[in-house]
């Protein structure tokens, strides 16, 4: 089942959702929602990972999470990117970049 | 600066628990809303949505344990439910709380105990600085057959000048001295020693100073160093006693200092400290009467101590002269050696032999209790097996149900430990009031540091031993199994009998061991007991000693006339059947051995035929009960008219003429010069050495002598007195002893007034020390052995109450299943048994030394201990057994 998050790159959930938060601050929900926008369907989270990975990030200083009503009156915990956040994304970014094309190359080359 | 944040997070929601549970509520709940107002927009009923969301994404309350065990503080919250589910368990059950800690308690107890005694005498170093520094410098004479020589004030000069290896070197010799011009005379412990004996050890002085290289001269002041007891006893603890001067052996000597309160050497109470004031124009080859410490430079090895002090030997040999009347063939031949040791092997002896074996003893004992608290958790965690199914399906993974019954057991083993700590407290009181004398380092015993943390660790181990038995089984038992099961118990599963029969069979195999190494020791013990120690009745002698010194009375013959009229006072005291003197009783370790040579009999050059001597008086061998094998005991005319005789033993007289009889009339002496002595008697052995020592043969010498030793009159003055009298060792009989003595001479004091029967039993102290303990360990074994046992196959007999029904009700014999119940609980013991054995055979090997006339394999205590056992066991079903087969058939069926 694609939709399992186990098939995600291990390590790679932490970077979705800060990829994800550098766009606009959202609350869990919507991270959740916009992963699964972005992948087309790809992956689609487990509520217990997401959170997992919201309150390490947040206990990490990566992302900051804030009491917001929502659009339907409901109350949300909202997350924004740190500086921290932001530059910790940069860096994996490249490294990701570094990797896929590097791995790339390998499996080109036959 | 995330490090902290995450602290502080976490610690938020340890304390702050319902908040931050409402806050993870909230946010999940508002999650899963929205995605249910999604589906709902796509047309999806609220019904189904909110299952569908749930399927999906996971449900509240687990998705919320997800979340939650992601931070650290999960952990911690996790041990403290666990802690605070365990403690609730223990408190519900107290009565298995109390029988499962005080069996634990008795086994730690006893750990912690010995161990603090080890811990203190073997593994503790010495209570001086550098203490690795320091040895007792020793000798060997392989040549006379003695391989531990003390050492000589000749060796001391030389070591102290010519040595590479030593920073110092302090000779020193034990000592009792007259205390006069004080209130009552009294007579104390000293140590004589040279001016580096207290440097060396790095001890000071807590009240003026210590002796200098002036001090220790020959010829300079005489002055004495006070121990703290003695300055408090005698001087109330008054700082102006230095300079002040005291009667010592009747001479004036000026107190220099004060030693510090813990001074503690040798193993006795000392009151004073002597300078030795060695003459180097007066010292001869020879003379090794003198004990030796010395302190190794930094990095030196013992080894090459031992080659620089064989190196400087042959310089001593070269640098004194011979005393006279020694052949120095005699030196040659007697090959001195060197055998240094440390000071802390010094000190701590043969003593290591008896604590290792009594560490094991109550290591037995405590594997016992284990096996018995692990018994009673078995059973326990039966009771519980509901419980624990239904722990499990609510989703307890295996291992935390492993943990929270390990920790239970931990909890168990803390509280078994805390009372544990306590009874060894006692322990320890009553060890070190009955340890024997020759248990060193004992006034440094505690309870201290190293031995509570023993007692932790000990406390973790025995827990894990113990509790991993429940949790191994239950945790993997088929949880449905144990569902369907609870309402109806069935009969025993197979496999849970294994268990419980490892435990039987491995309690037998423990108790067999330790009770047949306490047999060992009890029959050591019993023939030791009925072994002829060469005296008779030895508790009602009465013995003390009296010392004349030289600058009291002069004279030989007078001195042994006042020694004669103080016998003749106390034949007078009423009791006294019968009173005599020598230089000392057997087995009070004052002990002499030199050459006696036979007149028509030719040795070998430097052979040195070397015998115990003693100095006798008439009428000591009666006194003692010694039996005059033949001729007959000296006579006070003997005495006085300085008749040449001499007494032997019977083992001399066999050696050396065959039969007693024939050695009557023949004639020995010492040495070139002295008269021949004609032996006149011979009497029975005396087992000077101790009572588990062959008896060494014996010379007995007039007490006053006559041309002996190359002196023309000698006589014994620091004499021990002895008296067969009906109130021997009662306080009243040394006061009627006392006004004997001072009507006689008002400033001697009387010393060591003690029976014989103090001597005899403190020989015999090391044995007896060791059987009280196995003894006591055996009987804890044998106690909570019986009860295990009994315990464990009364419950596995009790749990088979519905098979034995079903057994009855289908037409079996009573008779038939009480047998097969006892042949159950024979095959266990019998299995034990054998283990036991196995193991006993191995273990006492290490008692081998401590042993006296018995073998370590010795069948008769393996029988009677195996025996017993399968007794015990034999016994602990057959009771549960026949109550089991008088249940009506219906009613065990029924029962539940």
């Amino acid at each position: 089942m694609p939709d399992k998050p186990s098939d995600l790159v291990q390590g790679t959930l932490d970077m979705l959702i800060l990829k994800t938060l550098a766009l606009e601050p959202t609350h869990g929900y919507g991270i959740s929602v916009r992963i699964e926008q972005m992948s087309k369907g790809v992956f689609r989270l487990n509520a217990g990972s997401l959170f997992l990975a919201i309150q390490r990030l947040e206990r990490d200083g990566l992302i900051d999470g804030e009491w917001k009503p929502t659009e339907n009156n409901r109350r949300a915990r909202y997350y924004t990117l740190t500086a921290k956040g932001r530059k910790r994304l940069d860096s994996e970014t490249r490294e990701w970049g570094r990797q896929v094309a590097a791995i790339g190359r390998i499996l080109e080359t036959s | 600066m995330s490090l902290f944040r995450n602290f502080a997070t976490g610690l938020r929601s340890l304390f702050r628990k319902n908040q931050v549970d409402r806050e993870l509520d909230e946010e999940l709940g508002a999650y899963l809303e929205m995605e249910a107002a999604e589906k709902i927009r796509q047309g999806v009923s609220r019904k189904d949505a909110l299952r569908e969301v749930r399927l999906e994404r996971g449900s509240l309350e687990v998705t919320k344990e997800i979340v939650r065990s992601g931070g650290w503080e999960f952990f911690v919250e996790t041990c403290w439910r666990d802690l605070r589910y365990g403690v609730r368990m223990l408190c519900k059950k107290p009565g298995f709380t109390i029988i499962a800690a005080a069996t634990l308690a008795l086994g730690i107890g006893a750990n912690t105990a010995i161990f603090s005694v080890i811990d203190r005498v073997l593994l503790q170093p010495l209570p001086y600085p550098h203490p690795e520094e320091l040895v007792a410098v020793w000798h060997t004479a392989p040549g006379l057959n003695i391989k531990d020589l003390s050492s000589s004030d000749s060796c001391y000069f030389i070591y102290r000048e010519q040595s590479r290896t030593f920073q110092d070197i302090g000779l020193y010799r034990n000592d009792s001295v007259n205390i006069t011009g004080m209130a009552e005379p009294e007579r104390v412990s000293a140590l004589d020693v040279t001016d580096g004996v207290l440097p060396i050890l790095g001890l000071r002085a807590t009240l003026g100073r210590t002796f200098t290289r002036a001090d220790d001269s020959p010829g300079s002041a005489k002055s004495v160093m006070l121990s703290f007891g003695f300055w408090q006893r005698k001087f109330g603890g008054d700082r102006s006693v230095i300079g002040k001067t005291i009667t010592v052996d009747g001479e004036l000597r000026q107190v220099i200092g004060v030693l510090p309160r813990d001074f503690h050497f040798g193993g006795r109470d000392i009151a004073m400290l002597l300078p030795l004031q060695l003459d180097r124009a007066y010292t001869f080859l020879g003379n090794f009467s003198y004990e030796s410490v010395a302190r190794l430079k930094p990095g030196v090895t013992l080894a090459q101590a031992n080659a620089d002090v064989a190196r400087m030997l042959p310089i001593v040999q070269k640098s004194f002269p011979m005393p006279v009347g020694l052949n120095p063939k005699t030196l040659e031949d007697a090959r001195i050696g060197p055998n240094l040791r440390t000071l802390k092997q010094e000190v701590v002896g043969d003593m290591d032999k008896v604590l290792w074996v009594l560490m094991g003893g109550v290591g037995f004992v405590l594997l016992i209790a284990c096996a018995n608290v692990g018994n009673l958790l078995l059973v326990r965690a039966e009771g519980r097996q509901r419980e624990l199914a239904i722990r499990a399906a609510l989703g307890a993974s295996k291992g935390r149900i492993a943990a929270s019954l390990l920790l239970e057991s931990f909890l168990l083993a803390l509280l078994g430990s805390a009372l544990g700590l306590s009874l060894a407290y006692g322990a320890l009181r009553v060890l070190v009031a009955t340890a024997p004398a020759g248990l060193p380092r004992i006034n440094e015993i505690a309870i201290n540091g190293p031995a509570v943390l023993f007692t932790l660790v000990l406390s973790l181990f025995v827990s894990l031993l113990f509790g991993c038995v429940p949790a191994f089984k239950y945790a993997a038992v088929p949880q449905l199994t144990a569902l369907r099961e609870s309402g109806r118990s069935m009969s025993e599963s197979r496999h849970r009998h294994r268990a419980r029969s490892a435990l039987v069979v491995s309690q037998v195999a423990l108790a067999l061991v330790l009770l047949v190494s306490a047999g060992l020791m009890i029959r050591t013990f019993r023939a030791l007991i009925e072994v002829d120690p060469g005296f008779v009745m030895p508790s009602d002698i009465q013995t003390f000693r009296v010392d004349i010194p030289y600058t009291q009375v002069k004279e030989p013959e007078r001195v042994m006339r006042i020694e004669e009229e103080i016998l003749h006072k106390i034949e007078a005291v009423p009791g006294v059947s019968s009173v005599s003197l020598s230089m000392s009783v057997p087995l009070d370790g004052n002990q002499t051995t030199g050459p006696a040579f036979e007149k028509d009999r030719t040795y070998s050059q430097g052979e040195l035929p070397l015998h115990r001597f003693r100095f006798v008086a008439p009428g000591f061998f009666k006194t003692l009960g010694t039996p005059l094998v033949a001729g007959r005991d000296l006579t006070w005319s003997d005495i006085y008219n300085k008749v040449p005789v001499a007494i032997v033993s019977e083992r001399m007289a066999r050696e050396y003429w065959h039969d007693p009889a024939s050695a009557l009339g023949k004639q020995i002496r010492v040495s070139p010069k002295d008269d021949w002595r004609e032996i006149v008697g011979v009497v029975g052995d005396v087992r000077d050495d101790g009572v588990d020592k062959e008896a060494p043969s014996s010379v007995y010498w007039p007490i006053l002598t006559s041309e002996f030793e190359g002196n023309e009159l000698d006589v014994i003055r620091s004499v021990a007195f002895c008296m067969r009298a009906s109130r021997a060792g009662s306080a009243s009989l040394m006061e009627d002893v006392q006004k004997a003595v001072w009507s006689v001479d008002s400033d001697l004091p009387i010393a060591d007034a003690h029976t014989l029967e103090y001597y005899y039993s403190k020989s015999m102290a090391r044995t007896s020390f060791t059987l009280t303990m196995l003894g006591v360990a055996g009987g804890m074994a044998l106690l909570l052995g019986v009860v295990g046992l009994y315990g464990a196959i009364a419950y596995s007999v009790s749990t088979r109450t519905h098979e034995i029904g079903i057994r009855v009700a289908l037409g079996a014999e009573p008779e038939d299943v009480l047998k097969m119940v006892v042949r159950g609980g024979f095959k266990l013991a019998g299995f034990g048994v054998g283990i036991g054995i196995a193991a006993a055979l191995v273990s006492t090997r290490y008692l081998a030394t401590l042993l006296y006339g018995i073998k370590p394999t010795d069948p008769l205590t393996f029988a009677t201990v195996a025996l017993l056992l399968i007794g015990v066991a034999l016994l602990a079903s057959y009771i549960p057994a026949r109550r089991a087969t008088k249940v009506d058939p219906m009613v065990a069926l029924r029962y539940e």
